[in-house]
């Protein structure tokens, strides 16, 4: 057991080329996972927050409801769309990244969306009276709230992005684990388990755990920097 | 100064999110047997020093190989389950199906081998043998090439295989083993995969070297008359398998002083 730490721990000092790049890979698309989810997930929740509509409740029970959308039924849907002989065969995405990036993001969406639209909630109940006596409009409370939740908001993000790097269901589906294009870290361990090598499998979750764990740490320094500043 | 840090961001993550790749490739859906025993890792490299085209393997189970050539999502296939291959062809999914290679399946089992499957003769004897044991028997239970094999065995014995003894898995191979090492129970595998698995445990080869057991491997181009599949040059691929410099290649390749694949 030491043997396979202790050689998947060289690997990455090493500075292996195939490791490091499964696991650039990873990061670049969780990474961009979140990013694109929540350019469209932070204004649509904020927006469900504050405004007014029919059949608003059901949205956000959808919108918390898909929180729990099962990875390999969203990474079977978009199999589905992207696939030759589905709607967007035509673009070729699939046993691409894109098509990783797309499927997380979709997993990230309900999220991002979901938490935020409670953070908005909770801060308008607070402000609004002040928002609404300065004139200010729903539309223009909407940056102001999310930035005024900004520290709340990383903790959200990173919700998102935990769920985007732990997943194994939906990359493995769109991408096909296609070495040295789209073999990311979770579906190298579901490899290796299937190999028999239960060390190396367990050497590379432990590589993952601690990239996961220095990303959440990095996040919270730099919030406690920021809030420092502001206050 | 949030402005700049934004735009920043967004640069970064587009640059990130789609890695430009001009290289000439095809997509091959293939079968977990065939990838995780290393053979592509050894045989693509050859390919590509040869011809220029890179080969991106998907490792599914034949069902799904099949299913995702049919679907137009890979350029050929690389499959092991006879039947099934004919009526993909016959559906019109692909076309100009080859023999490339062979090998053959083992029955694995506990070395205390509860049955006694040891000493069948047949590998007919050693099925009957599990089932009249209530011995477990782990199924791939996944519509693999392995999986349909050894529906195969059980119906050539006339066995309908139920009850607690018999756990479909729904599995792959090397997930397979892990279940069986863990639960001692018997499986069939392909013998590529058995060798190139490390997680044995109890488990050993208990049956092996019947006529019955054969496991050839075929090569199939995806048809390009249903999508626009990358047709000429998978066909590259298509006759470099069955080319003296492919078939050298196959018989090359060895594990732990094994050879896995025989060519045709």
């Amino acid at each position: 057991m030491g043997d396979a730490f202790a050689g998947a721990a060289w690997l990455v000092l090493a500075g292996d080329a195939v490791l490091l790049g499964i696991v650039q890979l990873s990061l670049q698309v969780s990474l961009s996972a979140v990013f694109f989810a929540s350019l469209l997930a932070l204004p649509v929740g904020a927006a469900i927050a504050l405004y007014h509509f029919p059949g608003r409740g059901a949205v956000i029970v959808l919108l918390n409801a898909l929180m729990g959308l099962p990875p390999v039924v969203a990474g079977l849907l978009v199999y589905l769309m992207l696939s030759r002989a589905g709607p967007l065969g035509s673009l070729g995405l699939l046993f691409t990244p894109a098509a990783m990036v797309v499927v997380q993001a979709l997993l990230i969406f309900p999220i991002v969306a979901a938490l935020t639209r409670q953070m908005v909630s909770d801060l308008w109940d607070e402000y609004h009276e002040q928002l609404t006596s300065l004139g200010t409009s729903r539309l223009r409370a909407i940056p102001t709230l999310l930035w005024d939740g900004r520290f709340s908001l990383v903790t959200t993000l990173l919700a998102g992005f935990g769920r985007a790097t732990a997943e194994v269901g939906a990359v493995l589906i769109v991408g096909g684990n296609i070495a040295g294009v789209t073999r990311v870290m979770t579906t190298s361990i579901a490899l290796e388990t299937s190999k028999g090598n239960l060390e190396l499998a367990l050497a590379l979750g432990a590589i993952l755990m601690t990239l996961t764990l220095l990303i959440n740490a990095m996040a919270f320094g730099v919030g406690e920097l920021a809030k420092r500043r502001y206050e | 100064m949030r402005r700049r840090i934004l735009g920043a961001l967004v640069g970064l993550f587009l640059a990130a999110s789609v890695p430009a790749d001009d290289q000439k490739f095809i997509t091959l859906a293939s079968t977990t047997s065939t990838e995780h025993s290393g053979l592509f890792e050894f045989i693509v490299p050859i390919f590509q020093a040869q011809t220029g085209i890179s080969v991106r393997v998907v490792a599914v189970g034949t069902g799904q190989a099949l299913a995702i050539g049919c679907n137009g999502d890979a350029d050929a296939v690389l499959v092991h389950a006879p039947a099934a291959e004919q009526q993909f062809v016959a559906d019109g999914c692909g076309i100009d199906r080859r023999a490339v290679m062979f090998n053959d399946f083992v029955v694995v089992g506990p070395k205390d081998d509860p049955a006694g499957v040891l000493g069948a003769d047949t590998v007919a004897e050693g099925f009957e043998r599990i089932a009249q044991a209530k011995a477990p028997f782990a199924s791939r239970g996944d519509d693999s090439g392995t999986h349909k094999k050894e529906l195969l065995l059980w119906a050539d014995v006339g066995i309908k295989p139920t009850g607690a003894w018999y756990r479909e898995l729904g599995a792959g191979m090397g997930a397979a083993l892990n279940t069986a090492a863990a639960m001692q129970a018997y499986t069939l595998a392909d013998r590529a995969t058995w060798l190139s698995f490390s997680n044995r445990q109890g488990l050993s080869i208990v049956f092996q070297g019947d006529q019955a057991l054969h496991n050839p491997y075929s090569s199939i181009l995806v048809n390009p008359n249903r999508h626009p599949v990358k047709v000429d040059l998978a066909r590259v691929w298509h006759d470099w398998l069955v080319s003296e410099a492919g078939q050298t290649a196959i018989s090359q390749y060895q594990l732990n002083g094994h050879q896995l694949f025989t060519p045709n």
